[in-house]
């Protein structure tokens, strides 16, 4: 599905504090399955999933995305294939504060031009599919911990995207919410969707959700494989 | 339709967004209010003045001839009508008596004018609205009513009590309000004028096109007066009242200066909780223009609001509320006008004039600055 090749990334390039992030990663994702990126921290996972995830473009190399070269298509394209195919779940949920819960998860469907009313009922019922319906129209700001996590990943499903991205999902959960979080993925991934989770959490990489662990250090990938 | 859908979803964000940050957008909007106040009372000030000016010299003479002694205007004889009577052209000519007088008591000035319709009434007057209030004769808050004295010096020394028999109509309150109607008899008295001379004479001419020819003719007759044309007249008035609100308006400027300032300010430093916001919109999918086009909307629902709300409130201060905050500087001539109301004149000219002066500066200086912020690498939000 999405194919890396020979990707590097470096930050401020030419200046003194030149620094090389990711170095000759090549790496391709198969459709569904859950992948998880392991690494300590600093080892480049972050960046590199913002690289999978068209958020930022590589120094060097190239991605084709279902057959597709991206590298080198214009910021606008990359943005509807954001919007489109991906989902994002952030470390520290980055919901928007003082709009409800509900209307966090429609914000990412608005530049579609879809009926509000259409949008508003589909949102609903992802937040019910998630427990949290009853909290639809609360403030984030009021929500628990778990709570958000739930909005943030209602607000990364609402375009229906194929693959799910999240960022060390569990470091602001405690054990049992962060396993709640890995049953989620598992339902996601039986209804077919791609997963990709960077962490350096057990609790996510030793789940039996992850189909595939890809390990980095100082931005290489040093192993790869499938969980037996 | 897709494009009307997201436009609305866009808008119905932007909406809610503005109600988040309350205390900053209420402050801004208050500020923004107050700078259209201020420059739309000028406007609608000085435009209904310049109407109203004009509206009143509609009616006054074709042509005043005035006779000047060493460059000053002085009394006229009234032996020269016979002369001009004769000019062709010339339909009638008639004498008028009107002059200034000072009141000790309450400190104004008036303006005295003799009538005809009381030359067989001596001692009585008709006042205008503001010398009611005024010279209430020690009377505070309490207008001066029918049947009251009013005591008056004369330029002998002597005093003369005139009763008011009348008050003068509300109709033109910028002329009528320091007015003061007097027989002729009682006026002569007041000055020591002697019969025969008055202060100026007006005609009435068959064909407004013969003016300039009369005009000269009546100089070179008379070569020590002065005819003084309506139309001179009216361009003298809107030159006074250009240059007044010329005045203002600079100070306007000033104000207007300082509000681009904070609006740039407010605009280009962009919180960094805005900031976060547009990095996650972009994240999750918002193209950049979808948020500029955020921005416009935040821009254009700001600016209009405290248009409207500047626009309703100069209307307020302007027509019904006397124009309080202007009356010293625009009519700094008399202090007579303490009620004075004008009729409301606004043209579409001066709104437009208004909208671009301030709500088109204002959306886009709220625009370019998100134009920065919205190139931020998504993937800055990776990081937050
Ligand atoms: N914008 C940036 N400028 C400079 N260095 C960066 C930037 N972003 C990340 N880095 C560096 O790249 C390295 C990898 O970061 P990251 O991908 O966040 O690692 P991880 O997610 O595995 O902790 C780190 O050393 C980090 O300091
Ligand atoms: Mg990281």
């Amino acid at each position: 599905m999405i194919h890396l090749q020979n990707i590097r990334k470096v930050f401020n390039a030419g200046r003194p504090n030149e620094f090389v992030a990711i170095e000759g990663v090549t790496l391709a994702i198969d459709s569904q399955g859950a992948t998880a990126l392991k690494g300590p921290s600093g080892s480049g996972k972050t960046t590199l999933l913002s690289i999978l995830g068209c958020m930022a473009r590589p120094t060097a190399g190239r991605i084709t995305l279902q057959e597709r070269e991206i590298t080198s298509l214009p910021e606008r394209f990359l943005t509807e294939i954001r919007r489109e195919t991906f989902g994002f779940i952030f470390q520290q949920f980055n919901l928007i504060k003082g709009i409800t819960a509900l209307e966090n998860v429609m914000l990412p469907a608005y530049p579609n031009g879809e009926n509000y009313v259409s949008l508003k009922k589909r949102a609903m019922e992802l937040l019910d599919l998630l427990n949290i319906g009853g909290k639809a129209t609360s403030k984030v700001e009021w929500l628990s911990g778990g709570e958000a996590q739930r909005t943030a990943i209602a607000r990364a499903l609402i375009n229906n995207p194929a693959i799910i991205i999240a960022d060390e999902p569990t470091a602001h959960l405690d054990t049992r919410l962060s396993a709640e979080f890995m049953e989620i993925m598992r339902q996601l991934k039986q209804e077919g969707k791609t997963i990709l989770i960077a962490s350096h959490d057990p609790i996510v990489y030793e789940s039996d959700v992850i189909d595939r662990i890809v390990e980095m250090r100082d931005g290489r990938i040093v192993s790869s494989g499938d969980v037996p | 339709m897709r494009a009307l859908e997201k436009q609305r979803n866009i808008l119905d964000f932007t909406l809610s967004s503005l109600g988040r940050r309350k205390g900053k957008n209420i402050a801004l909007v208050l500020v923004y209010t107050f700078v259209i106040f201020l420059l739309a009372s000028v406007l609608f000030f000085s435009h209904s003045l310049k109407k109203e000016a004009a509206l009143i010299l509609q009616d006054a003479p074709a042509m005043t001839v005035q006779k000047l002694v060493a460059g000053r205007q002085d009394l006229i004889p009234t032996h020269y009508i016979d002369s001009i009577r004769q000019i062709k052209g010339v339909q009638s000519v008639a004498p008028r008596l009107w002059g200034y007088y000072y009141d000790a008591l309450s400190g104004a000035n008036y303006t005295l004018m003799v009538n005809a319709d009381l030359n067989d009434r001596a001692g009585e007057i008709v006042i205008g609205n503001g010398v009611s209030w005024r010279s209430a004769a020690g009377k505070r808050n309490q207008p001066l009513r029918k049947n009251e004295i009013i005591p008056f010096k004369t330029y002998d020394g002597s005093a003369l009590s005139l009763k008011v028999s009348g008050l003068l109509p509300f109709a033109s309150e910028l002329v009528t309000a320091d007015l003061i109607l007097v027989s002729e008899t009682d006026f002569r008295k007041i000055f020591s004028i002697a019969t025969g001379q008055a202060t100026d004479l007006v005609l009435q001419v068959r064909n407004a096109k013969e003016l300039p020819v009369i005009a000269t003719k009546i100089t070179q007759i008379h070569p020590d007066t002065r005819p003084i044309l309506r139309e001179e007249i009216l361009r003298t008035y809107d030159a006074v009242f250009d240059w007044r609100s010329g005045v203002i308006i600079m100070v306007l400027a000033g104000v207007f200066l300082a509000f681009i300032i904070l609006a740039w300010d407010k605009a280009t430093g962009l919180s960094a909780e805005e900031k976060r916001e547009i990095g996650i919109l972009k994240a999750t999918g918002w193209e950049t223009t979808d948020i500029l086009l955020m921005k416009f909307w935040e821009g254009a629902a700001v600016s209009l609001m405290a248009f409207f709300m500047g626009i309703f409130l100069a209307y307020l201060h302007i027509f019904l509320a006397s124009s309080i905050l202007f009356a010293p500087v625009l009519k700094g001539w008399s202090v007579l006008y303490p009620h004075f109301r004008l009729t409301p004149y606004i043209s579409g000219y001066q709104i437009a004039t208004l909208f671009f002066l301030t709500v088109i500066p204002y959306t886009v200086a709220t625009i370019v600055p998100s134009w920065r912020s919205a190139t931020i690498d998504p993937d800055s939000v990776m990081r937050m």
